[in-house]
């Protein structure tokens, strides 16, 4: 149960280090990506700036103030709220992004098979953030760098720049493992006896 | 009592702000009566967490989610308040898209078909203005909950037959519990709605997750069920986040409606760990603020 520091770009090597219960805090660039930034880049052919090789991106879309550009606010967003939205509805996105060269996904409730079976083959992780926790998440959170497909707003590709985000903890990695799995089969093991603790018949 | 659109308006806009910033003192017990009997290491370190979090929220002045959520908001009209009905429900609708412009608050509402935001939180039916009325002469009250989409995405409906009995009831609690896993964002508040008709059915569950810790199904019958449920629950070791643990649910909450001799329907509805709601009340004395 390793702790690990990185600093995007992430290597393979780096990401494959990393195993389930390990805990990451991340430093440096950390790009927002959720529901509607990924139907425009993979279901509608649009293109991002961004170059995301050895990125980390997380599953949010943020609460932001319109301010005047400045060196601290280069894009005129201020952060107000950013938090982290359920990974479950992107699942079918991870293996297309990460063939983008992303190597981190940070979100909550976890990710399933495909998602996995993807880290496995191209070298990538999935960081478990305690969700509703965005009051907290935010104070980790120094600027929003940059901002691409902001038609899409609140749900653009958001560049932020973070200091001491974490602890996370790797809850699928890129051996097989995946904590939400393990949960899974203990709970769903438990249910006949959950029934019949209610009587049921 | 004549109460003011404006004043409804200026009501509206802030219990929007202070729900989502302010968590309801029976959730907060609620956590700390799970934080003291979990027995997970890993979970009660996520619990933790989730307790800092509503401190940080407090302290910083921030939103607790930066899921800001479908706002509902619930009015219950006394008998002797003198105000239109539908200058009611467009004083609450400004004040909604006053409390997304001007605090500002993220839009979380858009077109379905289309997606487009409008960015002011509002849309085609929403936010849903749900009216009911007291024997209480001088007293409007309005509750705001602002409904965030991953309990909300975990929303079922079974129209279950008499035949299956109450089994079906249960087992359907059970098997919605283990489907959610983590996606709720447990420890969640369990809403079950029994009876009615389907769509009656639906808004007894809403009703039933976004209910005050500690009260109990005004029916005898469902009270006992949510004693039942809520000890089983929290037996499938989902836990907090999903990542196991004893602390799955707060509670368990049923809501029940008379039915017809046919049908046997179930829905639940859950509400995530930031069991956010706001209530304020306008009487002759001015606006009191609560949850």
């Amino acid at each position: 149960m390793a702790h690990h520091v990185l600093r995007p770009p992430i290597t393979e090597a780096q990401v494959r280090a990393l195993r389930v219960n390990d805990t990451v805090t991340l430093e440096g660039a950390l790009y927002g990506i959720r529901d509607a930034n990924l139907i425009a880049l993979f279901d509608r052919g649009r293109k991002t700036k961004f170059d995301l090789r050895g990125q980390a991106a997380i599953h949010t879309a943020p609460n932001v103030r319109k301010v005047p550009s400045s060196p601290q606010h280069p894009t005129g967003y201020a952060p107000v709220c950013v938090g982290t939205t359920t990974s479950a509805r992107m699942e079918r996105f991870t293996r297309p992004f990460l063939e983008m060269g992303a190597r981190i996904i940070v979100g909550k409730g976890g990710l399933g098979k495909g998602s996995l079976d993807a880290f496995g083959e191209l070298g990538g992780a999935y960081l478990a953030i305690i969700g509703g926790t965005a009051a907290l998440e935010t104070t980790w959170i120094e600027a929003i760098e940059d901002v691409d497909l902001d038609d899409l707003n609140p749900e653009s590709i958001w560049k932020f720049r973070v200091r001491g985000f974490g602890p996370l903890l790797v809850a699928m990695d890129s051996h097989g493992g995946s904590l939400y799995d393990e949960v899974q089969r203990v709970s769903r093991s438990r249910r006949e006896q959950t029934l019949s603790r209610l009587g049921v018949k | 009592m004549r109460v003011e659109p404006a004043a409804v308006e200026e009501v509206a806009r802030e219990l929007y702000i202070r729900a989502l910033k302010m968590l309801p003192p029976d959730v907060k017990e609620g956590f700390a009566r799970l934080a003291g009997t979990e027995t997970d290491a890993r979970a009660k370190q996520v619990l933790g967490t989730m307790i800092a979090n509503i401190r940080v929220a407090e302290e910083t002045e921030n939103l607790l989610c930066q899921d800001t959520g479908i706002p509902i908001y619930n009015v219950v009209i006394g008998r002797g308040v003198d105000i239109g009905g539908t200058e009611l429900q467009r004083a609450i609708r400004r004040g909604c898209e006053r409390a997304t412009r001007e605090y500002p608050l993220r839009s979380s509402v858009v077109h379905p078909i289309t997606r487009k935001n409008e960015q002011t939180s509002c849309g085609p039916g929403v936010p849903p203005i749900h009216i009911d009325f007291s024997d209480e002469a001088e007293k409007l009250v309005i509750e705001m909950v602002p409904k965030g989409s991953g309990s909300e995405n975990n929303s079922w409906l079974k129209m279950a037959i008499p035949a299956e009995g109450v089994d079906a009831i249960k087992t359907f609690v059970v098997d919605c519990v283990l489907d959610a896993g983590g996606k709720t964002c447990p420890p969640t508040i369990v809403g079950v709605g029994i009876g009615g008709t389907s769509d009656l059915c639906v808004a007894l569950a809403k009703r039933a997750a976004t209910r005050a810790l500690g009260t109990d199904c005004p029916d005898p019958e469902g009270a006992r069920l949510e004693r039942e449920l809520s000890e089983a629950v929290n037996m499938l070791g989902v836990g907090p986040q999903g990542l196991g643990g004893d602390s799955t649910s707060f509670a368990v909450h049923v809501e029940i409606a008379a039915t017809h001799i046919t049908m046997n329907p179930v829905a639940v509805n859950m509400q995530c760990h930031s069991a956010r709601r706001a209530s304020a009340a306008i009487t002759p004395a001015g606006v009191a603020y609560g949850y």
